[in-house]
């Protein structure tokens, strides 16, 4: 399986994307600059964390803005694996891919540290490795994560399963439900505030997270290699 | 030319932290005459002469870029540039 892994200026989770998916699941990987303007040799996007264009404006708002989004835009479309982290979750609900948006912290603080999450749904391409209920430990390194959306919207969330992690505990962010990350209806755009990729090895600070990597390669083969 | 002064705050219905930490520290210097605070962003523009209906240019930069739907009102003036 071959991801790619976008850069914008300021992106400063795309060294670790691409370090889970080469070293740790040994799959292609490559990294993409946010001009580019084709994305059709890729299987999976993984739009990073970091403070692209310096969150000028509102997090995630320049890049949108960028050429390659539009490639972005076609590869869910067209059914490919999305996961945005951090600001790669800020930039995908930007751009209209996820519904919602990233509001300042309640407590106004920037929040790095690691948390508890909640698997609510193992039931997506992006959570199968991991058990319906599991917690796990994920990093969280943020000062604008709290996920708004109108009660429509969240009835809607709640109805389709969309919410696939939540905080467990304490919620470091005020965010809606508890919400820590979501996925689209149709079940191939992932976004969440916590860092799988920062936890990919147990002896830095745990693997939890490589189970989100494994259930993209494992879903993809299922549906692409020939027994 | 034009000069466009645009004004986003956020909705009404969402929280602004940051609005209510400022509001309580002018509390805490005796200013408790401030029954609420919120805080917002103020965009300026000169925009050259143009055919197209300003109004619905500003709306659709609006919309595209400048503020997010989900979260933001705005609303704008437009003078005569010097």
């Amino acid at each position: 399986m071959k991801f790619a892994v976008l850069v914008f200026p300021g992106s400063n989770c795309d060294i670790d994307m691409y370090h889970a998916i080469k070293d740790e699941l040994g799959e292609e990987v490559e990294y993409v600059w946010h001009t580019a303007t084709d994305l059709s040799d890729f299987d999976g996007i993984l739009v990073p964390g970091g403070f692209s264009y310096g969150d000028y404006l509102r997090c995630g708002a320049m890049a949108n803005q960028s050429n390659i989004m539009a490639e972005v835009k076609k590869a869910a479309e067209a059914g490919k694996p999305v996961l945005g982290v951090c600001n790669g979750f800020q930039i995908l609900t930007e751009a209209g891919l996820l519904p919602g948006a990233l509001l300042r912290n309640k407590n106004l603080k920037f929040m790095c540290r690691t948390v508890q999450l909640k698997v609510e749904n193992n039931n997506t391409l992006f959570t199968n490795q991991y058990e319906q209920g599991q917690t796990i430990n994920i990093p969280i390194a943020h000062g604008e994560g709290n996920y708004y959306c109108d009660e429509e919207t969240l009835q809607a969330l709640k109805d389709n399963n969309q919410i696939v992690f939540t905080y467990s505990g304490e919620n470091p962010n005020g965010s809606l439900a508890d919400i820590a990350g979501i996925i689209n209806e149709r079940g191939n755009v992932l976004g969440m505030m916590p860092h799988p990729e920062r936890a990919v090895d147990a002896l830095v600070g745990g693997a939890d997270g490589l189970a989100v990597f494994k259930s993209i390669v494992k879903q993809w083969r299922e549906n692409h290699v020939n027994n | 030319m034009k000069k466009v002064k645009i004004y986003v705050t956020l909705r009404e219905s969402i929280l602004d932290p940051q609005g209510s930490a400022v509001q309580s520290s002018l509390a805490k210097i005796g200013y408790d005459e401030v029954a609420d605070l919120r805080i917002g962003k103020y965009l300026e523009l000169t925009l050259n002469d143009t055919e197209r209906d300003i109004d619905s240019l500003i709306k659709e930069m609006c919309d595209k870029v400048l503020t997010n739907v989900v979260i933001e009102d705005y609303r704008y003036e437009i003078e005569e540039a010097n």
